[in-house]
């Protein structure tokens, strides 16, 4: 559905995309990783032209996007920024409405799927009337995705959603964003510089490095057949407990089976003690 | 004699032309700030995209402000006349750098990721601006069309230098008749409307513009726009036209006499010493009030009325001397008489004219004129004492001062130290008074009126004739005071009305009664 060819872009005469090429099918979740500044934010910003590239070119699809009105094409793309780039000066049910309203949609269609989504996203309808400098890190987070999600996008644009929150509301969060039913058959493309975050929500991941692809595929090709030394050492500090969660063995993975371990280890403690 | 009024009874009797003036001041104001409004945010703005042309656009525009508002009234005169256009046109240039730049500093100051994240959500370019960044924007640009609009209160008090009315009228009149009621009456409305500009325009600031309809903002404008225009003052036919200065239009021997003595009818505009000969030679005034002895004259080809019922006090000029330097050098009362006679209007007006006019030098004038006269002595040796010379702060007062220094050193063994440019009136009489310097220039009608200042019914008993004010101000200042008035020197410096030669030619008026019968007539 998405098909990237070639893509190029320099700044100041450096190049920031090499050549990058790939390919995500409907419904499905690609992850661009990388380190600070390989050109992640960059590949996607290319994606709904805020960034035009140099060279190669973007297929949504099978239409090339570069001879689309930009605006047309970003209504229909949901975008989460990186540093969720909620409008001060409106509040959440009004950073919500923008797209809705550039589409034209009536009031009341506007308002079943502000309050459908802030309940999805676990949000207080109270909430709706605050200004986004009165919520949470967290609470910011959800509102930048609702946003997005408003218009029901068939594609979803994510910069680092999670970037500036703390590692456990992180977890939380992402927990639940993967488990919303909004976002199973979009076709999301995710840009984040976290192994763990990556492996849990792609279904693809295409790994960056200043620049170029280093290798895309599935978490488990990555994992287990890594293309160059680059790779394998990239992920070498999360190798054991990323293998855990993917070695497959009867139908569990290892860490599955490990967690039911433990709970039945602990079940022995109880019943011990109340013996 | 309005001493004893109080500012809340001269308010009250002011009242009608208090109102008209604040309304005038108003329109001004608020014209002004519409068109630079309507001009200067789109530019903030299209400087806040081509950063390039920020540095040229606010440079020009800070240059406009640091003209001084007289010298940039003054350079409209020729183009735009007189009145309210050129007063408006001013205060615009004013405010254009606290908006302009205002505007650029808040779009500039936008989080940039807030505008990334509208384009990324599909607004066109127009949407980003009005939805997003002009609300932000807002408040900052705001402070801007504050800044300018308190700014502009204050500058359109000089509005009316240029017969565009408004509360300066007021405090120039009251300034020039030294009235503290009449300052007051101008200055206290004109600091009002700032401060209650200001606070409705900070309410406004405190909106936020994405709840305002475009229309309810551009409403008001238009509101603005047609009432200002309604309380201008009103265009100026094709009679003739005065233009008086705030000081003219407040004095019995100015207008009020005009109006008592001669029955004059003219439609008058009151306008600032500065630019009403300028005014006049460019045709946009008929008939100004003025120095008889001043360089303008003949600098801008005019001539003076003759005042043929005597309403104008008669301003002879001579110097006034402390007596005890009179007692201690003897010699110089002789010195001093040298000049007496020597001096009529007419030549005055030209070493004036040499002087404002042409930049010479008032010692170069002073010791020109000397020599032509067989004055000019080489300096004797001094030693035997210093005298100090005093003089106002306007060239002729310069050119007397020099002409009695090179006196006094050419025929005396004294020093001379000359002060020079103390200010006005009050301030050389003052030090005179004081024992700061020992002698000035003074005229008749000015100690007699100014210092003096005798009850009406002491006045009404003068006659206006030059010897008996020379006798009554002598007699005074030697008995008050201890000051000697010496010789006449032979001009009178005197109020007139002046017109264009060719036009008083043409409409054969040679003095005020022959004005005003053309005015009856026409
Ligand atoms: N507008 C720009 N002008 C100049 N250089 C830029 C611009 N945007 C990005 N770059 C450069 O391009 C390179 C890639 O930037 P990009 O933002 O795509 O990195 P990233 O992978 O998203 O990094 P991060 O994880 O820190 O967000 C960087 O070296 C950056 O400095
Ligand atoms: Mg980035």
């Amino acid at each position: 559905m998405i098909k990237v060819e070639n893509l190029s872009k320099k700044f100041d005469g450096k190049l920031a995309v090499d050549q990058i090429s790939f390919e995500v099918g409907v419904g499905e979740t690609m992850v661009l990783l990388g380190t600070s500044g390989c050109g992640k934010t960059t590949t996607l910003r290319m994606i709904n032209r805020l960034i035009e590239p140099d060279g190669g070119s973007v297929y949504i699809d099978q239409e090339n996007v570069g001879g689309q009105q930009p605006e047309l094409l970003r209504r229909r793309i949901g975008y989460v920024l990186q540093n969720h780039g909620l409008f001060p000066h409106y509040t959440v049910l009004e950073n919500m409405s923008v797209v809705p309203k550039l589409l034209e949609w009536d009031k009341e269609k506007i308002r079943n799927r502000s309050m459908e989504l802030l309940d999805k996203l676990k949000l207080d309808s109270t909430l709706g009337k605050q200004y986004p400098s009165a919520l949470s890190g967290g609470q910011q987070q959800r509102v930048g995705l609702a946003r997005a999600l408003m218009a029901d996008p068939p594609i979803l644009l994510m910069d680092e959603p999670f970037g500036a929150l703390d590692n456990i509301t992180r977890a939380d969060i992402r927990r639940e964003f993967t488990e919303l039913d909004e976002l199973a058959k979009k076709t999301i493309i995710l840009v984040t510089h976290d192994i763990q975050e990556a492996f849990e929500m792609g279904d693809k991941i295409c790994l960056m490095d200043k620049g170029k692809v280093m290798q895309y595929g599935t978490p488990e090709e990555l994992l287990f057949k890594p293309q160059s030394a680059f790779v394998a050492s990239f992920l070498k500090e999360h190798k054991l407990l990323l293998e855990l969660k993917f070695l497959k063995m009867g139908g569990h993975t290892a860490w599955e089976l490990l967690e039911q371990l433990e709970l039945g280890k602990l079940k022995e403690i109880l019943f011990t003690l109340e013996g | 004699m309005e001493e004893s009024q109080s500012l809340g009874q001269f308010m009250v009797q002011q009242s009608g032309k208090l109102f008209s003036q604040t309304l005038t001041h108003i329109s001004l104001t608020l014209l002004s700030m519409v068109f630079a409004i309507a001009i200067a945010v789109p530019l903030g703005i299209w400087i806040a995209r081509r950063r390039r042309f920020s540095g040229p656009v606010l440079g020009f525009a800070g240059i406009l402000q640091t003209i001084p508002s007289i010298a940039l009234l003054g350079i409209m005169i020729p183009f735009l006349g007189i009145g309210p256009k050129p007063a408006i046109l001013a205060l615009f240039l004013y405010a254009l750098l606290p908006v302009i730049r205002n505007t650029y500093t808040g779009i500039t100051g936008v989080d940039p990721v807030v505008v990334d994240a509208a384009k990324g959500m599909g607004m066109s370019n127009w949407q980003i601006l009005i939805k997003v960044e002009l609300p932000l924007a807002f408040p900052v640009l705001m402070a801007g069309i504050r800044t300018a609009t308190v700014i502009n209160v204050g500058v359109a008090t000089l509005a009316a230098y240029i017969a565009a009315g408004g509360l300066g009228e007021f405090i120039f009149g009251g300034i020039a008749l030294n009235n503290s009621n009449m300052i007051l009456a101008g200055a206290i409305p004109a600091a009002l409307l700032a401060v209650m500009l200001d606070f409705l325009l900070s309410r406004v600031q405190q909106l936020s513009l994405k709840r305002v309809r475009m229309v309810y903002l551009i409403l008001p404008f238009l509101f603005v726009l047609l009432c200002s225009f309604y309380f201008l003052p009103s265009k100026i036919g094709g009679r003739m036209l005065a233009g008086f200065t705030p000081e003219f239009m407040g004095r019995q021997d100015g207008y009020i006499g005009l109006k008592e003595v001669y029955k004059l009818k003219i439609e008058t505009v009151v306008i600032s010493d500065a630019v009403k000969y300028k005014a006049a030679y460019e045709g946009k005034l008929d008939v100004i009030d003025g120095y008889s002895t001043d360089g303008r004259l003949k600098a801008f080809d005019l001539v003076t009325l003759k005042d043929d019922q005597h309403i104008f006090p008669p301003y002879y000029a001579a110097p006034v001397v402390r007596q005890a330097v009179l007692k201690k050098y003897p010699e110089l009362e002789m010195v001093l008489n040298k000049l007496s006679g020597l001096l009529n209007d007419e030549e005055m007006t030209r070493l004036n004219y040499d002087v404002d006019k042409l930049k010479q030098s008032p010692e170069k004038v002073a010791s020109d004129f000397l020599s032509a006269h067989h004055l000019l002595q080489p300096a004797l040796p001094g030693g035997k004492g210093i005298i100090r010379i005093g003089s106002k702060v306007f060239g002729e007062q310069y050119i007397l001062a020099q002409m009695y220094k090179m006196l006094i050193r050419g025929y005396s063994h004294l020093d001379v130290e000359t002060k020079t440019g103390l200010g006005g009136t009050q301030i050389c009489f003052d030090a005179l008074k004081n024992d700061q310097i020992d002698l000035y220039p003074e005229y008749t009608g000015t100690g007699l009126l100014v210092i003096l200042h005798p009850s009406p019914s002491v006045l009404n008993g003068i006659p206006k004739d030059k010897d008996a004010v020379f006798n009554y101000v002598k007699k005074e200042f030697n008995h008050q005071f201890n000051l000697t008035w010496l010789k006449p020197i032979g001009f009178n410096n005197s109020y007139a009305l002046m017109m264009r030669r060719k036009q008083a030619a043409n409409l054969n008026i040679k003095s005020i009664t022959d004005l005003v019968h053309h005015l009856n007539e026409n």
